[in-house]
């Protein structure tokens, strides 16, 4: 057995030391300035055309699909919908900088870097409006996307419920040589729950491949920030855990893109995690089911509007010559109307079988669900004008 | 054969599967090179490395997370609670993560290569917090298994069978068994099924019905009984979830009378459940109120464990009561 001494970095002192915050100084890594104008002593990572002009196109996309979806949702065609303003430059750049065999574990505000991963319109819409083509089988609320080729885990609603699990998932591919990392998103709410204490801890002291990404965007539904923590952020608590930690502006794409790609080498190169936090503010409102003017000011909002992380990305790639404004309004428009199209389309799509109710609760379906299902079948058939989805389906 | 406590036969069962299957990973608290607070993991870090056997931070609800990723990925993790008094923390894991992860993705995605082991029970002084039975919080949960056995042949069986089954399973270790429990159990590999219930004793007049420990109390009144000339059908459930109430069903059908006994607290106890079913299923076939003989409805008590317990003297008590109606 080894002999071991936890007192050993332990400095002794012969008169109380209260420590206070400050002594920590947790920076903030800025790449492009407000105006998107490269910082005179920072360096642009090493990112291709076709990278750059994917990284916009996707935050553009996502910043259409959330403006038409919430629309959407406003005219009762889906019933709920969350929007990413604000935070497109914080998921799309950091899904960018990873590679496509790496997990993604998200909350529920990153469809950008789904989006980024290759989900198609027709996907986003398939789950939205729960049809019979959604991979869910349509048994989760709208947003709740997941797919497993893409390596992008299933969503579920219960907040960080994840972060223990991506350590759990990146341990395992540790042990199986992937040579993958696990990309674990929350947003600074989240972080209050047992859930991030445990998830930040097990990976420190088990040493998983894992980057806690948290999206630092100010509010968790009404509760601002200050109401959420005392500390310095989230970062401060990395470096308590002995978790390697990456302060970082969220709406600066480039300084995502640069934080993420080292995360991710360290996470790799060591066998353990880094958590990146990434301030910037959530200019949506929380859901569909939430107004913002109840708790916080129009010129807040202003202000945040003016460091709109696409502008800011979009000056820095026309500022290279990559971006050409003609060839750029033509493909939106081209999503434009493939969003609409996509709309009409899934939401004449049937709901999925009856039987879809009680399969996927176990691998086979129990005695006790066949009864249950064979006795609903039965009900539903005698009264097939109360459940109009499925009657038709029940011969 | 060999003879084996339950321990060793729990032991025996994890070696064997980890030889047999290299993505079986062992953890929880002190399971490390310790071996357990039970010592159930004995000798696993020796033989098959830290990588696939190690100790966990004090966290269930991280053990729990992390075990659901882990499974999600494609391991076999067999997580260890300390104590089942102590898997609450780990409730929202299991019941809105583990049970769900295969229905809301739409089978994308599953945590059934999952294991979740946990001694459980009462009948060591245990007070509150060493003692509880908490399998029917769980048994509300779709989605889990779970899965009790009575002796180091179940045991092992039974365990294997869990590791191997494409669900989540909830293994519950009766403790007082531990090392008072011992019979001969085969070296070699072999499995018990899931979900069927195990018919212990054949009879006529009463359905008697229990699961883990509480199977040598049934059995010990039934003796009782039939030194009065009362012949039991002792059956022990092994499966919680689901549950085989066909087999109940059958036996209650024969007999007209059912007692179900359980450590855990009577309301909401998994005897309602079982109580309503059979009755539903067996209305014409019942000659009496089904008797449910239960931990009382009030935490786990330390200086009253005894007349707490649902022993073999008010399970005597009942069965007469049963056949006097």
């Amino acid at each position: 057995m080894n002999d071991r001494n936890h007192l050993s970095n332990v400095h002794v002192t012969h008169s109380v030391n209260v420590i206070e915050n400050g002594i920590v100084d947790i920076p903030m890594l800025q790449i492009l300035d407000n105006e998107g104008a490269l910082i005179a002593d920072a360096n642009a990572p090493e990112i291709d055309k076709e990278k750059t002009q994917k990284i916009l196109y996707t935050m553009e996309y996502i910043r259409l699909l959330d403006e038409r979806m919430v629309a959407a949702q406003r005219q009762g065609r889906i019933s709920f919908y969350l929007a990413c303003t604000g935070e497109e430059a914080a998921t799309t750049a950091s899904a960018a900088a990873l590679s496509d065999d790496d997990m993604i574990m998200s909350q529920y505000r990153e469809q950008a870097a789904l989006a980024y991963r290759g989900y198609s319109t027709e996907q986003f819409m398939n789950q939205m409006f729960s049809n019979r083509l959604d991979p869910n089988k349509g048994r989760q609320m709208p947003i709740h996307y997941g797919d497993k080729k893409l390596n992008f885990m299933t969503i579920s609603s219960p907040l960080g419920t994840q972060i223990p699990q991506a350590s759990g998932y990146a341990y395992g591919q540790k042990l199986q040589g992937t040579d993958a990392v696990t990309i674990c998103y929350f947003g600074e709410g989240a972080a209050s729950e047992g859930d991030f204490h445990a998830g930040l801890n097990m990976a420190a002291v088990l040493k998983c491949p894992v980057i806690f990404f948290c999206r630092n965007n100010g509010y968790a539904i009404s509760t601002p920030a200050d109401e959420q923590f005392a500390g310095d952020g989230i970062a401060s608590r990395g470096i308590g855990y002995g978790v390697k930690t990456i302060r970082v502006d969220g709406n600066d794409a480039l300084a995502v893109y640069t934080a993420t790609q080292k995360a991710r080498e360290i996470a790799l190169a060591e066998n353990c995690p880094v958590l990146i936090e990434a301030m910037t503010y959530r200019l949506a409102a929380h859901s569909t089911s939430d107004d913002p003017t109840g708790y916080r000011s129009k010129e807040e909002e202003a202000k945040w509007r003016e460091r709109d992380p696409i502008n800011r990305f979009k000056r820095w790639v026309m500022d290279k010559g990559w971006f050409d404004e003609q060839a750029h309004e033509a493909m939106l428009s081209e999503s434009r109307q493939a969003i609409l199209a996509a709309v009409k389309t899934a939401e004449k799509v049937d709901v999925c079988d009856i039987d879809d109710l009680v399969n996927d609760v176990y691998d086979t379906v129990p005695w006790h669900l066949q009864e249950q299902i064979t006795e609903l079948k039965a009900h539903i058939k005698k009264y097939p004008d109360a459940y109009p989805k499925t009657a038709k389906g029940v011969k | 054969m060999k003879k084996m406590n339950l321990l060793q036969a729990i032991n025996d069962a994890l070696i064997l599967e980890m030889r047999r299957n290299e993505k079986v990973v062992v953890f929880g608290e002190d399971v490390g090179h310790f071996g357990g607070v039970f010592r159930a993991t004995s000798h696993l870090q020796e033989h098959f490395g830290r990588e696939r056997c190690f100790n966990t931070p004090l966290t269930e609800q991280g053990i729990i997370g992390f075990a659901n990723g882990l499974a999600s990925q494609g391991s076999y993790p067999v997580a260890e609670i300390q104590f089942a008094d102590y898997i609450f923390p780990a409730f929202d894991q299991i019941v809105n993560e583990t049970a769900k992860f295969r229905y809301r993705s739409g089978g994308q995605f599953t945590c059934g290569s999952l294991t979740i082991r946990t001694p459980y029970g009462g009948g060591i002084a245990g007070g509150l917090y060493h003692s509880q039975s908490p399998e029917a919080y769980f048994a509300h949960t779709p989605g889990m298994k779970i899965v009790i056995p009575r002796n180091p042949y179940q045991a092992k069986g039974l365990l294997l069978a869990s590791i191997r089954d494409d669900n989540p399973v909830l293994f519950m270790e009766p403790k007082r068994l531990y090392r008072a429990s011992v019979c001969e159990v085969p070296e070699e590999d072999y499995t018990l099924p899931l979900g069927k219930a195990d018919i212990v004793t054949e009879g006529s007049d009463i359905t008697l019905l229990a699961w883990g420990a509480q199977m040598e109390v049934i059995e010990k009144a039934a003796q009782m009984a039939n030194d009065d000339g009362v012949s039991c059908d002792v059956i022990d459930l092994r499966s919680i979830l689901p549950w085989d109430a066909e087999c109940v069903a059958q036996s209650v059908r024969k007999t007209g009378r059912l007692l179900i006994n359980h450590e855990a607290p009577m309301t909401g106890g998994f005897a309602s459940e079982i109580a309503a079913t059979i009755q539903d299923k067996c209305f014409l076939h019942l000659e009496a109120p089904i008797a449910r003989v239960c931990g009382l409805d009030t935490p786990y008590p330390l200086a009253h464990e005894k007349e707490y317990m649902p022993d073999h003297l008010k399970t005597y008590e009942a069965i007469k009561r049963t056949l006097d109606y």
